[in-house]
């Protein structure tokens, strides 16, 4: 086996994470998908580091999880207020500016 | 010339049999219908992904992915979805007309063309592998490089995290315009409004129905289900029992007047 399956998985699953943003309504699903695309890119940098042996790709992607946790708590936090005020956390309902 | 690194067998078998399933899980996310079961099949990917970072030599990342996501950030999620609940967006049916296929075309396109490239993509070496990095071990490698080369962007980020933590506090707080009602202005206004059928409060579930769950309705005096003793939220997740099966089918209910 060759260590490019490990970049393949993480392009399928970064694919299927943008799909999950595209197609899915709730959002809370759409903020998961945003996680699985986060993850996808850190097993490929989790990669490069073991192909180029060494650990700047393994510290990136420990800034990359840190990033992550930011933008799920702030995230959450945002559909929680939007949740309390239209009480519905679906994405086409925060269609304020269009109208 | 030997190549500088060889991959195990064990860990073949390892992505053989976990990367078919994680991408399986990924697929599951998009298509259930229950925003509570994506959540547990991401947190299944999480896991895959964490043994395979693991096998990879980064055990520093792997135990971080298990504590930080299976741990925390999905903690957060599934407390997210019990406090907004379940509603109509959790249906999977396609608000823009052919939003779909377009998302499925260019995806497959996507996915099509990183895949390609990668399979083109060469880095002109040998793989190297990271035993020469991980010689003092795994944590002691990335500590020295996180506070010696990456120390700047290591402050930075933990900016970013307080920063982050005090936004969300910012957001969740919720100030009142208006003062509390009092328990004795929600009394007279529940007189006030409408009909006087809620008047002294909502019946109970389970009430005459011979089934004391929370999910199985009311029964009204002319053995109809009352829907109002039921909590919305499990009526919009369909997991409501019908009342009906636990009523007595042969009950006498002519009334004999007594001489």
């Amino acid at each position: 086996m060759s260590l490019d399956n490990y970049l393949y998985l993480s392009a399928i699953l970064f694919t299927i994470g943008a799909v999950g943003v595209v197609v899915r309504r709730n959002a809370i699903v759409v903020f998961m998908c945003i996680e699985l695309m986060l993850n996808a890119a850190n097993l490929s940098l989790v990669t490069f580091a073991r192909i180029n042996g060494t650990l700047d790709g393994q510290v990136i992607a420990f800034f990359t999880m840190v990033v992550a946790a930011c933008e799920v708590v702030v995230g959450l936090a945002i559909i929680v207020t939007i949740y309390r005020s239209r009480r519905s956390a679906s994405i086409d309902d925060a269609s304020l500016l269009k109208r | 010339m030997e190549p500088l690194l060889t991959i195990q067998t064990p860990e073949t078998v390892l992505f053989w049999f976990l990367a078919p399933l994680s991408v399986l899980a990924a697929l599951g996310m998009l298509l259930v219908k229950k925003a509570v079961h994506s959540a547990l099949l991401l947190a299944w990917v999480m896991v895959s992904l964490a043994i395979f970072y693991i096998a990879q030599g980064a055990v520093f990342l792997g135990i971080v992915q298990v504590v930080v996501y299976t741990g925390a950030v999905m903690m957060l999620f599934l407390f997210i979805l019990m406090l907004v609940g379940v509603d109509s967006s959790d249906s999977l049916t396609e608000t823009i007309t052919g939003l779909r296929p377009i998302a499925i075309t260019a995806a497959v396109g996507f996915g099509g063309l990183m895949v390609s490239l990668l399979g083109r993509a060469t880095l002109g070496r040998e793989p190297v592998g990271l035993e020469a990095a991980n010689a003092a071990g795994n944590v002691q490698g990335i500590a020295a490089l996180l506070f010696s080369k990456y120390v700047w962007p290591f402050e930075v980020i933990s900016a970013l995290l307080i920063t982050a933590a005090v936004g969300a506090m910012v957001l969740a707080h919720h100030q009142r315009t208006t003062p509390r009602p009092t328990q004795r202005e929600q009394s007279t206004n529940r007189f006030r409004t409408g009909s006087l059928a809620g008047a002294a409060g909502l019946p109970g579930p389970g009430v005459f129905a011979r089934h004391n769950a929370v999910d199985v309705p009311a029964l009204l005096p002319d053995g109809t289900p009352a829907p109002s003793s039921i909590s919305a939220t499990l009526k919009a997740r369909g997991d409501v029992i019908d009342s009906a099966q636990f009523q007595l089918d042969n009950v006498d209910t002519t009334v004999v007047e007594e001489k």
